[in-house]
């Protein structure tokens, strides 16, 4: 809760006296409040309808009139979704993909980004119009000779082929710059004279300091990742090398949908992302965001 | 500074730029530490540098060549000049794709602007309580994956089986083909889409929005002005910039949409609801016509750029 509350903090304190002494505005906050849960609502219920329906049985599903809760609680969804959809591999899958590409993303941000921050020449300047110039050239744009070029490297069908392409990122390179700039220049003067390397420097003074912008990346890389579905689907073809979105949208693309096993499957694909962003949210909200933070 | 990154959200740009020259200015004359100033940044960018070119030089360089040739993945890439171009624009799939996506485009970013701006208001609002609460469910869109962003509301809105038509029905109404309709069925996609943008662009908003100073409202309270004569005169030009950046990405990524589009209706009824991405990729892979496809994305691609570069004018206009 400490965590939640934080951010509004900055402002709240002037505002919060004034509000209590004058008339009307406890009818302000009511409103407010109001439509704020209103907005609750609309925003939560979609979700809360589909992790309640993915615990009726499968006769229930369709069946008028549709209830809230389910008439018995029932794992079935989850345990056929497992079994029957081949959920653990897919899971596996994704989760290889997720953990290496947020890996290698935070690595080579973090020290393209320094390098942008904290060193200069003509070339360095080059180099950041090129990856900001990524942005602009989304891989959605490239889709065919991308796929060729992946295809040349050895790397279809395999989830390496799904990770390396994923790396690159803007967002995450200018998140580091900007933070790095921040860290004052004392610090690596005075770590030159102690005869501290560069690549050392780096290393053990500076990527430390950078702590909260690595979850910061590592928490929206996964997300990206774990989450992407159009280049996994051009790059795996072996079912044993799906990915959860791919196998998800393959329940979605058979002729007759198992609503069922795609209820269950869906609610636990969401599982591992809920998870981690309940325990690092403050990591999520508290980011004072390079705006460019989408992919 | 025109190179900088995307900004907007109240960073102090420029002291980053002084401090970059007291490196420089710090600098010089070491001739022995000049060298390793020289490999130390080469060796920390090395991994972007080369996976720039891997993947972003090279396959736009093919795709350029490719887009003159009937490449069909494998085998001889004959050229064909400007075939496929011409071929494009002759093309009634390709424009019903990019008049569907423009739609679409000109739907989600207008209500996913107000939902997101709307949202991050009351979470900035000190009259608002359970925000903490609010935050995750308004936030928790954004860990959905399109793909399934787009089941929970093909759940909901099922012709013979969803709530929506349910309750419909319950009311007295008629079920409506919230499937076999092209524009109700793109109504759906376009309903989810706002549900899942709001989140991120709600960040940006927030942070946007603890960023005006407090001293401009409280001004403005002296002065006797009304909640919404301070939303627009003060809280609207104060977050103008992020404003910008988040209609402008909104723009770009709504032009590229298509997991959620699968998983709500697979671009159907038919192909009614195709895409552009959708387009190219059927081209490019169900068809394998790699040199169409990729004349398509160049074609993309020249239009976010259209896109990007009349968005960036109006802003300095406004601005200036």
């Amino acid at each position: 809760m400490s965590v939640i509350s934080k951010p509004p903090a900055l402002r709240s304190p002037q505002q919060n006296k004034k509000p209590g002494s004058r008339t009307g505005d406890l009818a302000r906050k009511i409103s407010s409040s109001a439509v704020m849960w209103l907005l609750v609502v609309v925003y939560g219920f979609p979700t809360l309808w589909f992790v309640m329906s993915s615990f009726k049985p499968a006769g229930e599903l369709f069946s008028y009139p549709l209830t809230f809760f389910p008439s018995r609680f029932t794992l079935d969804g989850f345990t056929e979704a497992w079994t029957k959809f081949d959920f653990a591999t897919y899971f596996f899958n994704t989760l290889i993909v997720a953990v290496g590409a947020t890996v290698l993303t935070v690595v080579a941000s973090a020290a393209a980004g320094y390098a942008l921050a904290k060193y200069r020449s003509w070339w360095l300047k080059i180099f950041a119009v090129c990856i900001l110039a990524t942005t602009m050239l989304p891989g959605e744009t490239i889709l065919a000779p991308l796929f060729v070029v992946v295809r040349n490297l050895g790397l279809y069908n395999s989830l390496s082929g799904v990770i390396v392409p994923a790396v690159i990122t803007a967002t995450g390179t200018f998140m580091f710059r900007q933070f790095f700039v921040t860290v004052p220049n004392d610090l690596l003067e005075a770590a030159r004279i102690d005869g501290s390397g560069e690549i050392s420097t780096f290393l053990r003074i500076m990527l430390p300091l950078a702590k909260p912008i690595i979850m910061t990346l590592a928490i929206f890389s996964f997300q990206w990742r774990w989450n992407d579905y159009l280049w996994p689907l051009i790059i795996l073809n072996d079912p044993n090398q799906f990915t959860l979105q791919i196998g998800v949208a393959s329940i979605i693309g058979a002729q007759n949908i198992n609503w069922s096993v795609l209820l269950g499957a869906s609610v636990m694909s969401m599982i591992p992302l809920v998870a981690i962003y309940l325990i690092f949210q403050k990591y999520v909200m508290s980011a004072d965001m390079n705006a460019g933070l989408k992919d | 500074m025109a190179c900088g990154p995307p900004r907007g959200v109240g960073h102090t740009v420029e002291s980053e730029f002084t401090m970059v020259d007291t490196v420089a200015a710090a600098t010089p004359g070491k001739r022995r530490k000049l060298n390793s100033y020289t490999g130390a940044p080469l060796l920390f960018i090395l991994i972007n540098l080369i996976l720039f070119c891997l993947f972003f030089v090279w396959p736009a360089a093919i795709g350029l060549g490719y887009s003159f040739t009937s490449y069909t993945g494998i085998g001889t890439a004959p050229f064909v000049g400007a075939d496929n171009y011409t071929r494009l624009i002759d093309d009634p799939a390709f424009w019903a794709a990019l008049w569907r996506t423009l739609i679409y485009t000109g739907s989600v970013v207008p209500l996913s602007f107000v939902a997101s701006l709307g949202t991050a208001y009351l979470l900035v609002s000190p009259y608002t309580k359970g925000k903490g609460f609010a935050r995750i469910i308004f936030f928790l869109p954004w860990l959905i994956s399109p793909i399934v962003a787009g089941v929970i509301w093909r759940w909901l809105f099922g012709e013979n089986f969803g709530l929506v038509n349910f309750i419909i029905t319950e009311l007295g109404g008629e079920a409506l083909p919230w499937q076999s309709n092209a524009d109700l069925s793109l109504m759906v996609v376009i309903i989810a889409a706002t549900w899942g943008g709001t989140a991120f662009n709600m960040l940006l908003f927030v942070a946007a929005l603890k960023n005006v100073p407090v001293s401009y409202y409280e001004a403005a309270e002296l002065d006797g002005a009304g909640a919404w004569d301070k939303f627009r005169r003060i809280t609207l030009p104060a977050i103008a910039p992020t404003s910008f950046i988040v209609v402008l990405l909104s723009t770009l990524h709504a032009m590229k949409e298509y997991s959620l589009i699968v998983a709500v209706n697979a671009g159907g009824p038919g192909t009614a609801n195709n895409l552009i991405v959708q387009y190219i990729y059927n081209t490019g892979f169900k068809k394998a016509q790699i040199g169409y496809a990729s004349a398509a994305s160049f074609v993309l691609l020249l239009i976010l750029m259209v896109i990007a570069g009349i968005q960036m004018m109006a802003n300095r206009r406004k601005e200036s």
